[in-house]
């Protein structure tokens, strides 16, 4: 670890290569740079969480602290410098950025707790192609993400989006199989859960159905429903562990769909480096969302008793499990 | 070797010390003697601790005192005007002396580390005190520095001035970029390979981004830099050059004759835009923050005009209309006050004609790019498209790198030590001659011409890359610039 008081950018960069080259100049193939902004509180979460993703994709990580100046680079699949950042300076923190940022290499910048309100207006933002911030994070995430969906422009992404990968992937896979068509979806979560309405708003969106969010103690999202005139596709997953998939006419199947941690998710986060313009759809579609359960007439099935019976049955099974 | 000027922060930084490194690296000839001549009023005693101290400060190589008392023995001072004739006959009898005690033999380099508007009084006190003449096989030359003037016309007197007196070929305009390693570099690359020269040329190659960027601004420079500005100071230059070498076919061979001839076929062929608004852009650095500093703008420099219209950042495309290149733009810039030091030369190549691959398989590949890195971190990358680990084909960016510092550990040597050393055993193939410089006039003069009739400069931010004209003017090409 190297310490360096009272410098600038340029001497930053030459320490940089300096200990590169004692160091007997390890892999320089570096594939990006990762912008942290954060706080002296955050920093040590925000820097392992980097680090992690690091192993992945080997980068230049400069985490910038507005606050004080000091850094220290540590090398490994890639570098991390800590830049703190004090006085007047605080407000320019593009400016101890740019001399750093490896040549020609893109630019992601990640906000792990504030986000600022326009990221791609935001001095850091500006630089960089892929912008990522953390909903959940958030003390209030609903908060926090409805002020996602008025500061968007592509590139940006936000974690809450990539913690519903597995949920996605596996819905995906679901439908890939003949399923009789879908008229509506609902997602079982707590109350201020981000990922969740990102989710139901993604089915709505993709299915083109009404798609609602409904209230359930968690951890995280908890069930998954899609609505048809057969009966539900439901997965079920009480626990944060394991699911269970139910069909109409199939057995029910098990599968483990484990939470995600926040660098699983950073790392996945980095493997694209274009614009996620599913995610754009989702944050538009937010407001389409509606809260607790569907009303919906099925043809040949209307909502009667005994079709609410069984989704109260879906649910305890799955609460059982 | 007589140094004019030798007072001056070019003489004790850079030229001294690197007379120094080359006495320790065992390259000057035993008998080599240093006569320096400047206004001050020092005993030869009190110049050589000023050489001593500058040197000590500014070599490359360690500091040895036995190199160092073998050298100062044929170190002499002559104090004078250089308008002054009894000066340039002391200077004569100095030079005589040390024909006959060191066996100099008659052989003088001149270096001119002084303003270009004292060189016709040097030359003529060089004529009238019969030091231009040469006896026998000795050898009388001449070191000049950039600039070569400011335009055309004056470019021409200044050659004209330096011409009447001394032979064509003794003449040696120094640029201390061509002395670089890597720029070297660049002619062994080219043509000791097989594997670019192939793709060196306007079917593959879509076009070439040359940068010279500074992250300091004019400090104290401010009187011999306003009136001239960012492309008097190094597009005329240095940019140009590294173009010609960039873009010049091969030589024959490796003397000076040869490269000059290739370098000049280059440059007789480029041309400017018709639209100069479109694809040339300037600027003038404003006030910001540079890697965290707090900086004041050009025009609150000290020693500037309020209303300076000189230019600290310029841009440029130009066509070289030869087979090789046609269709293919070169890219110039140059500024002050940027996001980092950096001088680097950016072949950039075309995509490939065909991709067999879904379009979201290769949204993040770009265009293929060979580059050359002049300072710092002296090297080449190679990028291109590599498949990203996973069950997609995802193609993305990657690169490859030479440092020269990983793979040739020894240091390399200054430029100044280079062309010294080549001045003194009369071989130049990297310095430009007059037809060059002359033609490279020609080439900016109609630019900057243009640029007069626009008024200011657009401002552009302190630790940015330029102003927004420079990206506009890539965006007219449907291009943009690196992040060097």
């Amino acid at each position: 670890m190297i310490r360096l008081e009272d410098t600038n950018g340029s001497a930053v960069a030459a320490e940089i290569a300096a200990e590169r080259h004692r160091m007997g100049s390890p892999a320089t193939g570096m594939v990006l740079n990762l912008l942290v902004i954060t706080d002296e509180e955050n920093q040590a979460d925000a820097t392992s969480v980097a680090a992690f993703s690091a192993q992945e994709h080997p980068m230049r990580i400069l985490v910038l602290i507005p606050r004080r100046g000091r850094v220290k680079p540590r090398l490994g699949p890639g570098e991390i410098a800590v830049l703190r950042l004090h006085g007047e300076l605080s407000q320019h923190p593009g400016s101890v950025a740019i001399p750093l940022l490896l040549s020609d290499t893109p630019v992601v910048a990640y906000w792990p707790n504030d986000a600022p309100d326009v990221p791609h207006q935001n001095t850091i933002g500006a630089h960089a192609q892929r912008r990522i911030t953390d909903a959940t994070a958030a003390a209030r995430q609903m908060q926090a993400l409805s002020k996602r969906v008025k500061g968007y422009s592509p590139g940006d992404t936000d974690l809450a989006w990539t913690m519903t990968t597995a949920w996605r992937t596996l819905l995906a896979a679901t439908l890939d199989q003949p399923h009789p068509p879908i008229i509506g979806a609902e997602v079982s979560l707590p109350k201020t859960h981000a990922s969740g309405h990102l989710l139901a708003s993604w089915l709505g969106s993709r299915l083109q159905v009404p798609a609602s969010v409904v209230n359930s103690k968690g951890p995280g999202i908890t069930s998954v429903r899609l609505i048809t005139a057969e009966g539900d596709i439901a997965i079920a997953r009480p626990d944060g562990g394991t699911a269970r998939l139910s069909r109409p006419g199939m057995p029910a199947a098990t599968i483990a769909l484990p939470r995600r941690s926040r660098a699983d998710a950073m790392t996945e986060e980095l493997r694209r480096l274009d614009p996620d313009e599913i995610y754009g759809e989702a944050l538009a579609g937010l407001s389409q969302v509606k809260q607790g359960r569907l009303k919906i007439d099925r043809p040949g099935a209307p909502v009667t008793k005994k079709s609410k019976k069984r989704s109260a049955r879906d649910k305890k099974a799955g609460a059982k499990k | 070797m007589v140094i004019f000027g030798v007072t001056g922060d070019l003489a004790t930084k850079k030229v001294m010390p690197a007379i120094y490194d080359l006495a320790n690296r065992g390259l000057l000839p035993p008998n080599f003697a240093l006569v320096g001549m400047a206004r001050r009023d020092w005993e030869d005693q009190g110049f050589a601790k000023i050489v001593h101290d500058a040197v000590k400060e500014h070599s490359r190589t360690k500091f040895t005192e036995d190199v160092w008392a073998q050298l100062s023995e044929g170190i002499r001072f002559v104090a004078g005007d250089l308008g002054d004739d009894a000066a340039f006959d002391k200077l004569a009898a100095v030079l005589g002396k040390l024909d006959r005690e060191r066996g100099t033999g008659g052989n003088h380099a001149f270096y001119f580390s002084i303003p270009p508007r004292f060189f016709p009084v040097v030359v003529n006190q060089l004529k009238r005190s019969g030091l231009s003449k040469t006896k026998g096989d000795a050898w009388s030359r001449v070191v000049i520095e950039k600039p070569f003037g400011h335009d055309l016309k004056s470019a021409q007197a200044l050659n004209r001035t330096v011409d009447e007196v001394f032979d064509p070929g003794s003449v040696f305009r120094i640029d201390h970029y061509l002395g670089k390693e890597t720029v070297q570099n660049l002619m062994a690359v080219r043509f000791a390979n097989n594997l670019f020269e192939p793709i060196w040329k306007a079917n593959y190659v879509d076009h070439v981004q040359i940068t010279m960027a500074e992250d300091i601004g004019i400090g104290s420079r401010a009187g011999y830099y306003d009136g001239i500005g960012a492309a008097r100071d190094v597009i005329q230059n240095h940019l140009l050059q590294a173009m010609a070498l960039t873009a010049m076919e091969e030589p024959v061979n490796f003397d000076a004759e040869s490269v000059r001839r290739e370098k000049e076929k280059v440059l007789s062929a480029v041309v400017i835009p018709k639209d100069l608004s479109a694809h040339t852009a300037r600027g003038q650095y404003a006030a910001g923050w540079q890697g965290g500093i707090k900086v004041g703008g050009y025009l609150e420099e000290a020693g500037i005009p309020k209303d300076s219209r000189t230019e600290t950042f310029a841009a440029i495309r130009v066509n070289v209309e030869t087979r090789r290149w046609a269709g293919v733009p070169f890219y110039l810039r140059t500024g002050k006050r940027l996001g980092r030091r950096v001088t680097e030369i950016a072949v950039v190549f075309k995509r490939a004609p065909h991709l067999p691959f879904s379009q979201s398989s290769v949204e993040e590949l770009s265009q293929n790019a060979i580059v050359l890195r002049v300072q710092p971190d002296e090297g080449m990358t190679v990028r291109f498209g590599s498949k990203v680990p996973g069950t997609q084909m995802q193609v993305r960016d990657v690169t490859m790198d030479f440092q020269y510092g990983d793979s040739f550990t020894q240091s390399s040597p200054e430029a100044y030590e280079r062309l010294i050393l080549d001045v003194l055993l009369g071989d130049a193939p990297l310095f430009p001659r007059h037809e060059e410089v002359e033609r490279s006039w020609e080439i900016l003069d109609p630019i900057l011409e243009h640029w007069a009739e626009q008024g200011q400069p657009d401002q552009y931010r302190s630790g940015g890359w330029g102003p927004k004209s420079s990206y506009d003017m890539m965006a007219n090409d449907g291009r943009q610039w690196r992040r060097p």
